[in-house]
C-alpha cells in the first residue's frame, strides 16, 4: 500500500509519483483529481501517460473539456470540468466519449459535476495543494 | 460552392464560401448563455448543438442567397474538440452531403485556423509562419502551401487563451474573461511585477503553467486587500508576460525558418497588446478580422478546398478525433 500523503519538489517528482501511483489501474477505472489552479493535476495526468506509453504532448483539457489518448495499448481519457460550473444541468451523455470500459479516466474539478452525473468506476481520489515554489503536497484521500 | 459546418467546441458554426475563396456568408451561434451564468458555461453539450445546427445552416444558405442545389461540396470539422460536439457537425454535414450525394471534405480544426489567411478579400499567400492562439491551442506552424505544413512549436501544457481566461478568474473577473482582463491591463503597469516568460522552454514550444502559478503565488503573498487594490498591475503585467512569451517563440520561428511573413490566428489574435508587439517584429503581418480569428465554419470551407473530399458514400463510416491534429 503506498503512502497516503506525498511530498514533489517539482514537475518531475510529480510525475514519477503519478507512475507508482496509476500502475495498477485498469481500463474502465476513474481518478478523480481534486486542487486549485496550478496545483498539478495535469503535471500528474502527464506522468501517469507516460508510464502508460502515451507519447506527444499531454495538454489541459479545460478549454476542449475532454481529450483522449488512444494511442498506447491502453487508452486515457482526461477530462477537465472546470467550464462545466456547479450548475449541475450537464447533459451526462457529453461525457459518455470518454469515460468508457476501454480507457482510464483522470477527471479534473469533478465537483462542477452535479448530482445528476455521479461518476461511477471511481477507483482513487487525490487531492493536490501548493506548499509553495514548485512544491505540492499530494494526497490519497 | 462550399457549405462548411464548425462544432468543435462551444459555438455552432455554418459558412458558406466559393471555391475561390469568397465568403458569401459566415454565421457563428454563440450559446449566449455567458452573462447569465456570471461567465461559466454550464451547459457545452452536444445537445445544444443539435438544437441549433439545422437553424444556423438555414441561416447560412439563407444569407449567402443560395440555396442546397447550389452547394458542390460539404465540409465539416473532424477533430479535434469535443467528441459529441464535433459529432454534431460531422453528421448533420454526412447527412446534407448524402441526401444529394454531394463530396464531403473532413478538415482539422487547426487547418482551418492557418487556412482563415487564406480568404478573400485579402488573402495572405504562403510561405509564411502561422503563431494560432487560443483557449485550446496554441502553436507555430510553417506553412509552405495550402496543405504543406511544418509543426514548429506548441503548447507543453496549457493554451494561451487559458492562460488569460484562467488569470481572469484569479482576478475576478469572471470566466472566461480574457477580453476583461485585456481592459483591466490598460490600466496598470506591465513591469510592476515580473512573471515568468518559460524562458528555459526550448525552441519553439510554450509553456503557460508556469505563470499562471506565479499570478497565484502575486495574489496569495499580497493579499486580498493588496491584490485587490493593485488588479489592473497584476493583469497588466500577467498578460505582458504572456504576449512576451508568444512573441519570443513566434520570433524564433521565423529565425529558424528564415521567413519574414507572419500569419496571426486563434481568439487571442483580438489582444491588442499582442498585436502591437508584432507589429514590432517589423515583418509583413497577415491577421484576419476578428470574426476569422476566433472559431467560424469560413475558415472550415477555406481548408476544405485543399483537402482531398471523400465522393459519395465512402465518408459515411467517418469519425470524429478528439485529440491531435491530423492534418498538421
Amino acid at each position: 500500500m503506498p503512502d497516503l500523503v506525498h511530498q514533489t519538489e517539482g514537475p518531475g517528482q510529480t510525475e514519477a509519483l503519478a507512475a507508482e501511483l496509476t500502475d495498477r489501474l485498469r481500463p474502465g477505472d476513474v481518478v478523480l483529481l481534486f486542487g486549485e489552479v496550478g496545483s498539478g493535476k495535469t503535471t500528474f495526468v502527464r506522468g501517469a501517460c507516460r508510464a502508460l506509453g502515451i507519447a506527444g504532448p499531454v495538454t489541459s483539457p479545460t478549454f476542449t473539456i475532454g481529450q483522449r489518448y488512444d494511442n498506447a495499448s491502453v487508452s486515457v481519457s482526461h477530462l477537465d470540468l472546470y467550464r462545466l460550473g456547479a450548475g449541475g444541468e450537464e447533459d451526462p451523455s457529453l461525457l459518455a466519449d470518454y469515460l468508457t470500459s476501454d480507457a482510464i479516466a483522470f477527471v479534473e474539478w469533478p465537483t462542477a459535476v452535479g448530482t445528476q452525473m455521479e461518476l461511477e468506476n471511481v477507483v482513487m481520489r487525490l487531492e493536490f495543494e501548493h506548499l509553495g515554489g514548485d512544491r505540492r503536497r499530494i494526497t490519497v484521500l | 460552392m462550399i457549405l462548411a459546418l464548425e462544432t468543435s467546441c462551444d459555438d455552432t458554426c455554418a459558412a458558406v464560401v466559393t471555391d475561390g475563396g469568397v465568403i458569401r456568408s459566415n454565421v457563428i451561434s454563440s450559446q449566449g448563455i455567458h452573462d447569465r451564468f456570471g461567465g461559466v458555461v454550464p451547459e457545452i453539450a452536444s445537445r445544444h448543438h443539435l438544437e441549433l445546427v439545422n437553424a444556423v445552416v438555414d441561416e447560412a444558405l439563407h444569407k449567402a442567397e443560395v440555396t442546397l442545389d447550389d452547394v458542390t461540396l460539404v465540409a465539416a470539422t473532424q477533430g479535434p474538440g469535443l467528441i459529441g460536439a464535433l459529432l454534431v457537425g460531422l453528421v448533420t454535414a454526412k447527412s446534407i452531403a448524402s441526401s444529394r450525394e454531394l463530396p464531403l471534405a473532413a478538415v482539422d480544426h487547426l487547418h482551418g485556423h492557418i487556412a482563415a489567411v487564406f480568404l478573400e478579400p485579402q488573402p495572405f499567400e504562403p510561405p509564411f509562419v502561422a503563431l494560432i492562439v487560443s483557449g485550446g491551442h496554441t502553436l507555430l506552424v510553417d506553412v509552405t502551401g495550402p496543405r504543406e505544413f511544418a509543426l514548429l512549436g506548441q503548447t507543453l501544457d496549457d493554451a494561451g487563451g487559458e492562460a488569460f481566461d484562467k488569470g481572469a478568474r484569479m482576478l475576478g473577473l469572471g470566466y472566461p474573461g480574457g477580453a476583461a482582463l485585456e481592459r483591466l491591463a490598460q490600466d496598470g503597469d506591465p513591469n510592476a511585477f515580473s512573471f515568468p516568460t518559460a524562458k528555459g522552454v526550448k525552441g519553439c514550444d510554450f509553456s503557460f503553467a508556469g505563470v499562471k502559478t506565479a499570478l497565484l503565488y502575486a495574489i496569495r503573498d499580497l493579499g486580498e486587500k493588496e491584490a485587490d487594490r493593485r488588479r489592473a498591475d497584476l493583469a497588466a503585467s500577467y498578460q505582458s508576460a504572456i504576449v512576451e512569451a508568444l512573441v519570443q517563440r513566434a520570433q524564433r520561428a521565423l529565425d529558424k525558418t528564415g521567413r519574414a511573413r507572419l500569419a496571426l490566428g486563434g481568439g487571442v489574435a483580438a489582444n491588442g497588446a499582442l498585436r502591437g508587439r508584432l507589429e514590432a517584429l517589423a515583418v509583413d503581418l497577415g491577421i484576419p478580422p476578428r470574426e476569422l480569428c476566433t472559431d467560424n465554419a469560413a475558415m472550415i470551407a477555406s481548408a476544405a478546398r485543399s483537402v482531398e473530399p471523400l465522393a459519395f458514400p465512402m465518408y459515411l463510416d467517418l469519425d470524429v478525433y478528439p485529440t491531435g491534429a491530423k492534418g498538421l
